[in-house]
């Protein structure tokens, strides 16, 4: 795994895991891994996988708790649900995302000097 | 920030938490793969496909694992954890070789680890008194410059008060004597040690009681009631630590004295000041006319004002010293000296210290040498196994590390046990009363012991894992694992690298053998010096009358009846009484021959001892000419003197000294005839000349401090202590039982610091040179194997065994004369910074060398032998076929 190209990759990751559990209440790793997939409509190819390597930083940053529960089908399954800190956490990303974002919009919209 | 702070926690955790990690992330990949198949079902899958779809989306599960480990963990704890699961398993299997390293690794750093703590207490470290790098210490330079000699009160309290440069100088009496107070009263009567000491002692080394006070300038009027401060050590082991100790009277060598004050248990006087004693008990020492006349008696302490430095004080002291003199004709010679009360404590011992530092780094370096032949012959086995590593994709880097994991975890081991021995060693040690060295009771293993330890394991582990693991990156897979044989590619390299280490195991035994010797021999001089008197079977035990016995006539019958006793039991040979015993203690004053112009601080130094007839036989000192006292010198006869053979030679040069009049006790006194000469007597230390001595009757003379009984007798000595006990009792109830000293005691006390290094290096080089001799029998005996075939053949082709004996002996001489010529060389260098230590050898001494040589050449011989013998088990078939 280069980790020099997954930087970006991965703080985005953090910010749409937090917000999606911010939104959805506790959910199973597949249910958040869907839950993107959703909104993201295919734009953003997410291996599945890497969202369990996301999901166990989070919980060590303790942005997010991990407990055991019954999945929908019955089975074990590892819920996961946002804390103080991550809501924090997720506010604060949020704004920087939001300066980022509009300052990278209207860099591009720029035409230059006239 | 706290998140990053939560993770590494977490992370470190995780390591421990491997298994459990891995089964929950299991489930729950277990449980996303399900949860997918069913989706992938309700889009109308089959079942069997959509799990098979199911388990492709998610990816790789080895490699998630994998990559989950390095997130949540820390992938090189992980790592390491691996590689020492792996040594542990690897050393398991060669028991033999683990445990030879750890045991030779473990007394090397327990040695090492010995030294340090005791450099570190010596020389490192402050000295145990406050803010102790500003305390300087004042001697006055002999007239003829040699010797340290006291200062006289008056010049003291001139200093102390006109000096810019100390905040305060203080002072103690010079002349106490282990054993001079005598504690009767309650109790069992006891000999402690007394020492008195100027008002401002306490306060000026800060050091503050830990009940009641120190003194007050009123106690320390001339006649003053008597006090003292208490050691702590008196006043736990005497008085079991009685708080109501303070303010009541003990009775000291027959007179009442109030305790005021207990020293605090981290002030010990005897462990920086007088190395090998103990202060008891701190009486207040009066500074007025009447101390003043007693001449040279006082030590010097001072501490520097902050600014000041110890040249600037120098300075001072010297323009202040000429003044005086000039001021105070009448008083004594005053040349101060300043130096660092560390220099004064320590500064004796810096040289042999760091020769024994060093020596115990030399033998750090054999160790490290001996392991890395040892790790080189087993990594020339292993090579298949690396190979096969390399081969089924283990990184270089990686096997470079397993490699140095191997290693220092040998070295940890073998720190681990040398930290119990140097936990050991460090207690032996201090408990080493017999040796007169300062702090020497105050060494134990500390963080800062430990903390070395340490590093001289990752060091030690570093080195000796750089060998083999350098060979790691020339491993060349291909040939090595097609080549079948045992000799396999590289072997000439190593061969080089191991004969290399063990000619510098060679050299570095050399050196230490060499410095050995030196000092040994050097020893053994000491020891054989013409003392000039015979310390076997004599023996020591204070007398001294006490306040009993008050005037002269009464103690000259105490003294007569105490020797009639004594000598009329069985086994004394001779008895005879003196008030200073050489080794012990000394007192010189300016002697003059009549007749000669009396020049002041010109007249040479006498040493004076007042004794009894029968002491020059008791000391086993040989009369030269004249006579010796007898019961017809008393008060009411003429003065007379003996001399020794030096002060005769100084005073009367070419001429008879017996029948001469000689001037000392005090210059408006009628002289002494000089009746006898003796021996010169060794009393200030084995090295140094004895100076002039002068014997005075005890029967013409008043009184002194103390009085020692010495006898002379067949029998061991400790043998007679009882009955002489018992002899003495009735005139002598009061006599302590714990000063029966024999005279080879003192002698051994006296050369003590030199018999320390002695032993210690003998040990140093005794173990040096059993590894090298090990390091040369493993290559040996690797190189015959490794030459089998090679021998074999020659054997076939009709040499015979004895020939190959000869070849492979002519191999090891040829390492060892390599080793001791470049040691030879490397000691002859080194040996120039011993030549302060060394006494009546040369630091070419051709014995030494030649010693070391033939030493070395026999341990190396026979280190060569017991491998050549299994030539003649290769059998030339076995040997030519297994190629």
């Amino acid at each position: 795994m280069p980790e020099n190209k997954s930087e970006i990759l991965q703080g985005t990751l953090d910010l749409m895991v937090l917000q999606t559990l911010q939104a959805m209440g506790p959910l199973h790793g597949y249910g958040i891994a869907r839950r993107i997939e959703q909104i993201s409509k295919e734009a953003l190819q997410v291996n599945q996988g890497t969202i369990y390597l996301c999901l166990v930083r989070l919980v060590q940053k303790k942005w997010i708790k991990a407990e055991w529960g019954i999945s929908e089908n019955n089975r074990k399954a590892r819920f996961y649900s946002i804390s103080k800190a991550g809501q924090k956490q997720l506010a604060a990303e949020t704004e920087n995302w939001q300066r980022v974002a509009g300052t990278i919009a209207r860099l591009l919209q720029w035409e230059g000097p006239k | 920030m706290l998140s990053a702070f939560h993770r590494i926690i977490a992370r470190i955790r995780a390591v421990f938490q491997r298994a459990d990690s891995d089964r929950d992330l299991e489930f729950e990949l277990e449980a996303h793969v399900h949860l997918l198949a069913e989706d992938h079902i309700l889009r109308g899958t089959p079942r069997g496909e959509a799990e098979r779809l199911a388990r492709i989306e998610l990816g790789g599960v080895y490699q998630l694992h994998e990559a989950h480990r390095e997130i949540r963990a820390l992938p090189f704890l992980d790592t390491l954890h691996q590689d020492l699961r792996y040594t542990f398993r690897t050393l398991k299997q060669n028991p033999g070789f683990t445990a030879f390293a750890i045991l030779i690794i473990g007394v090397g750093v327990g040695a090492s680890s010995t030294m340090f703590s005791v450099t570190n207490t010596l020389l490192l470290q402050p000295l145990p008194l406050h803010d102790s790098r500003r305390l300087v210490w004042m001697y006055n330079l002999s007239d003829d410059g040699v010797s340290e000699w006291s200062t006289q009160v008056g010049h003291f309290l001139d200093l102390r008060e006109q000096n810019q440069s100390f905040t305060d100088l203080a002072a103690y009496f010079a002349f106490s004597q282990p054993g001079d107070a005598k504690i009767t009263g309650e109790g069992e009567t006891e000999r402690v040690s007394s020492l008195m000491v100027s008002q401002n002692f306490f306060p000026m080394l800060d050091v503050r009681p830990v009940l009641g006070r120190t003194f007050t300038a009123d106690e320390c009027h001339w006649n003053a009631p008597g006090t003292a401060v208490m050691s702590y050590g008196l006043w736990k082991r005497r008085y079991a630590s009685d708080i109501h100790i303070l303010g009541q009277e003990i009775i000291v060598n027959g007179s009442a004295v109030t305790i005021v004050g207990v020293a605090p248990s981290s002030f010990d006087f005897g462990t920086v000041f007088a190395p090998g004693n103990h202060v008891d008990l701190f009486q207040p020492m009066p500074l007025t006319q009447e101390t003043n006349s007693w001449g040279n008696t006082l030590a010097i302490i001072g501490r520097l004002r902050p600014g000041a430095t110890i040249q600037s004080a120098r300075a001072e002291f010297w323009i202040l010293a000429n003044h005086l003199q000039k001021q105070h004709p009448e008083r004594n010679t005053l040349r101060p000296v300043l130096m660092p009360l560390e220099e004064h404590v320590t500064g004796r011992l810096r040289r042999a210290l760091l020769v024994l530092a060093w020596a115990v780094g030399i033998v750090m370096l054999i160790v490290c040498a001996n392991v890395a032949n040892l790790q080189l012959a087993r990594s020339a086995t292993r090579q298949k196994e690396m190979a096969i590593r390399v081969a089924l994709g283990a990184g270089r880097r990686r096997l470079i590390r397993q490699m140095l994991t191997e290693s220092i975890t040998l070295s940890c081991c073998g720190a681990l046990l040398g930290v119990i021995l140097a936990f050991a060693g460090t207690r032996m040690l201090a408990s080493l009363s017999a040796f007169k060295i300062p702090l020497l009771s105050t060494v134990r293993m500390d963080a800062a012991s430990l903390g070395f330890c340490l590093v001289i394991a990752i060091v030690t582990g570093l080195l000796f894992g750089l060998a083999p693991a350098l060979q790691v990156p020339s491993i060349s897979v291909h040939d090595t694992l097609k080549d079948s044989s045992r000799a396999s590619t590289g072997t000439k390299r190593h061969i080089w690298i191991r004969s290399a280490l063990v000619v510098s195991e060679i050299v570095f035994a050399c050196v230490l053998l060499v410095g050995a010797g030196l000092l040994s021999r050097s020893f053994l001089n000491v020891l054989d010096v013409n003392l000039g008197f015979q310390p076997e079977r004599a023996a020591a035990l204070r007398i001294d009358p006490g306040a009993r016995y008050a005037s002269r006539a009464q103690r000259m019958t105490y003294f007569s009846q105490v020797l009639n006793r004594v000598r009329s039991l069985p086994g004394v040979s001779a008895a005879g009484v003196t008030d200073v015993l050489p080794l012990a203690g000394d007192r010189s004053w300016d002697i003059q021959a009549k007749g000669k112009p009396f020049v002041l601080g010109h007249d040479p130094e006498g040493f004076i001892r007042i004794i009894s007839e029968g002491y020059f036989q008791a000391m086993g000192i040989p009369l030269q000419a004249g006579r010796a006292f007898s019961a017809a010198d008393t008060q009411f006869s003429e003065p007379v003197a003996v001399i020794n053979e030096t002060a005769a030679r100084t005073l009367w040069p070419a001429q008879n000294a017996v029948g001469q009049i000689v001037l000392s006790d005090g210059m408006g006194r009628p002289g002494r005839r000089v009746v006898g000469i003796v021996s010169d007597v060794r009393h200030r230390a084995l090295e140094q000349n004895s100076g002039c001595e002068l014997y005075f009757p005890i029967s013409q003379w008043d009184e002194s401090s103390a009085e020692y009984l010495v006898i002379r007798t067949p029998l061991p000595p400790p043998a007679l202590a009882s009955s002489i006990r018992a002899a003495l009792h009735p005139i002598a109830p009061e006599l302590s039982t714990n000063e029966f000293k024999t005279l080879q005691e003192l002698v051994d006390t006296a050369v003590s610091p030199r018999r320390f290094v002695v032993l210690l290096l003998a040990g140093f080089s005794g173990f040096a040179l059993i590894l090298a001799a090990l390091g040369i029998y493993a290559v040996i005996s690797y190189s015959v194997n490794q030459r089998s075939a090679e021998l074999g053949i020659r054997m076939a082709l009709g040499a015979s065994p004895s020939e190959l004996r000869a070849s492979i002996m002519l191999q090891t001489l040829r390492l060892a004369a390599l080793g001791m010529l470049i040691g030879g060389i490397t000691s002859w260098i080194l040996a120039r910074s011993l030549n302060s230590l060394l006494f009546g050898v040369t630091i070419t001494d051709p014995p030494t060398f030649a010693g070391m040589l033939i030493t070395l050449a026999a341990v190396a011989a026979l280190a060569g032998y017991f491998p050549s013998l299994r030539v003649s088990r290769i059998d030339p078939i076995a040997a030519l076929r297994a190629n």
